[in-house]
């Protein structure tokens, strides 16, 4: 991990009327860094990834993602970006080719480019013979890969996480964040959110969101030694768990 | 005991996909009992079959006694289901919601509301808020209250903490236990594997079938596996390195460590200082205790 900053944020803010669902929340994220950005439901983390993504404009504060101001740059945030959620990722009637160039496309990549990145990621994918297989009736495990390489085929230098591996078996989860492991050892840098809390152990770094600020940020180590707790589990029913705001 | 759910060679297609294969298991009298397995593996359509809303293609199941294809009916009012998808009426106020089901079941909610008194409890402070206002924990409140209203012998829940954080899950299992408590026989299903040690008995389910049936405590003391704990500085470092290592079958990825499962002739110390001649620093290798989830990667490893 470099010193060099992908995700920089200061005292960003969003006001819904007279409610703060984000209250002046500030961090750094550096190249490469897997940080996990916990919270329970409600505490503001949708609002805050949807202000780092340019899709939503805060109220107050400063924020600059892969280079661009999230206020003045919106749309070349969202150029820059990976993003896959659990719930809407890939188009299950069509192929695996055609999610990729749809993807591709969308992202502004030239045809040489899309042959060029979908020849190398389907090697590396192993996904070679079901190009031509629609994704309903490709496995979960393949799905939840090829959602990520999609999110990820134009190469961005950060990618958001939300919540990917939400009801995917054990070994799938884990196939999972060897993928995540292997892009942030390449230098991607990794914004995700999970309910599992034994994956908030993979992350470099940890931030805990309660009531729209971030009431804890550090290493799991440093976590669990500051809240004398033996897992991350304990060390977010501690903190989560004392949200004065229902979900 | 008897069992108040007996399910026996269910199977179930659409299409091309079996949903349910052979699956035979049963819940007994006042069970916490839990369907635990990933997204796609069949609870929902096993759901489906139990309360009565889809035929099998082939296999019997009987709930309290009933035949849930010819006795539909009867199975109907003396069951509450609550189903993945918030499933109450969003334009409806809390308390329009809890007597229209009421009002279902030919009960009234003051019937039956010591059952829900404790779940209740939160939502009585505005009665008049549309359901569709609702946070999500309180909608899953009111749609447990909703599903309890009727005093039901037997409680389906699909999937209820799914997408849930882990302080709330941990107060919807609080709830349930008090339900058990009272002696309603529930059947709940999760694809959260932490959750399994929190029933009497769980059913572990894959791809259609049911790989094991049997108390927590049991499944895993059947494990049957050496398994240990690895850790060091560069842990995605540790897990390819120890991968190469001989007499290791797997290694993967458990929270702050790593597991490693061993095969006979597998040294712990010979290990570590082959691994920290190799360039790792502060390796640790010690015994694991494996749980649920040890035994779904070994079971889902196996097929």
């Amino acid at each position: 991990m470099s010193e060099e900053k992908v995700i920089t944020v200061k005292g960003l803010t969003k006001r819904f009327g007279d409610f703060t669902a984000v209250d002046g929340i500030t961090f750094d994220v550096g190249r490469g860094e897997i940080f996990g950005f916990l919270g329970a439901n409600g505490a503001g983390k949708t609002t805050a990834m949807r202000m780092l993504c340019g899709l939503s404009r805060p109220t107050a504060g400063s924020g600059t993602v892969a280079g661009y101001d999230i206020l003045t740059q919106p749309e070349e945030v969202k150029r820059s970006i990976g993003y896959m959620s659990q719930r809407f990722s890939l188009y299950e009637d069509l192929t695996v080719l055609e999610n990729l160039r749809l993807f591709s496309t969308i992202y502004g990549m030239s045809k040489r480019e899309i042959k060029e990145r979908g020849d190398i990621v389907f090697r590396q994918l192993g996904m070679e013979n079901m190009r031509d297989t629609l994704v309903s009736d490709i496995p979960t495990g393949w799905k939840q890969k090829l959602a990520f390489t999609v999110s990820t085929i134009h190469n961005p230098g950060v990618v958001f996480l939300d919540e990917p591996t939400g009801g995917v078996d054990p070994l799938t989860r884990r196939k999972f964040w060897e993928l995540i492991y292997r892009e942030s050892s390449r230098g991607m840098t990794v914004f995700v959110t999970t309910h599992y809390l034994d994956e908030a152990e993979y992350c470099n770094r940890v931030s805990i969101m309660v009531d729209g600020r971030v009431e804890a940020l550090d290493t799991p180590r440093n976590l669990k030694e500051k809240y004398h707790a033996a897992t991350m589990d304990q060390v977010f029913r501690t903190v989560a768990g004392a949200a004065k705001r229902g979900d | 005991m008897s069992a108040v759910v007996q399910v026996t060679g269910l199977s179930k297609s659409y299409g091309d996909v079996h949903a349910l294969r052979d699956v035979s298991l049963s819940v007994e009298q006042g069970e916490l009992f839990g369907l635990i397995g990933p997204d796609g593996a069949g609870k929902t359509s096993l759901y489906k079959i139990l309360t009565t809303l889809m035929q099998p293609d082939s296999g019997k199941a009987t709930v309290l006694g009933l035949n849930t294809v010819r006795d539909y009916r009867a199975i109907r009012s003396r069951i509450g289901y609550m189903p993945e998808r918030f499933s109450l009426y969003q334009d409806m106020t809390v308390r329009e919601n809890l007597e229209f089901f009421a009002a279902l079941f030919g009960v009234t909610v003051r019937q039956n509301y010591d059952l829900i008194a404790p779940i209740f409890a939160q939502l009585e402070r505005f009665p008049n808020r549309r359901a569709g206002a609702l946070s999500g924990g309180m909608k899953q409140k009111l749609a447990l209250s909703c599903a309890l209203i009727h005093k039901p012998e037997i409680l389906f829940l699909d999937e209820p903490t799914t997408g849930v954080d882990a302080v709330s899950r941990s107060e919807f299992w609080e709830m349930l236990n008090g339900l058990r408590r009272q002696g309603i026989t529930m059947m709940v299903s999760t694809s959260y594997m932490d959750e399994a040690q929190l029933c009497d008995r769980i059913a572990l389910i894959g791809n259609g079938r049911i790989l094991r049936t049997d108390t927590p405590e049991r499944l895993v003391a059947g494990l049957d596996e050496q398994l240990w704990n690895a850790c060091a500085d560069n842990m995605y470092g540790l897990l390819e390195a120890i991968r190469k290592l001989p007499h290791v079958a797997e290694c993967y990825t458990f929270g702050a460590t790593l597991h490693v499962v061993a095969e006979d002739g597998f040294d712990p110390e010979a290990a570590k200082r082959q691994l920290e001649a190799g360039g790792l620093k502060n390796v640790e290798i010690y015994p694991a205790q494996g749980d649920i989830e040890d035994l779904f990667i070994k079971l889902a490893r196996n097929e």
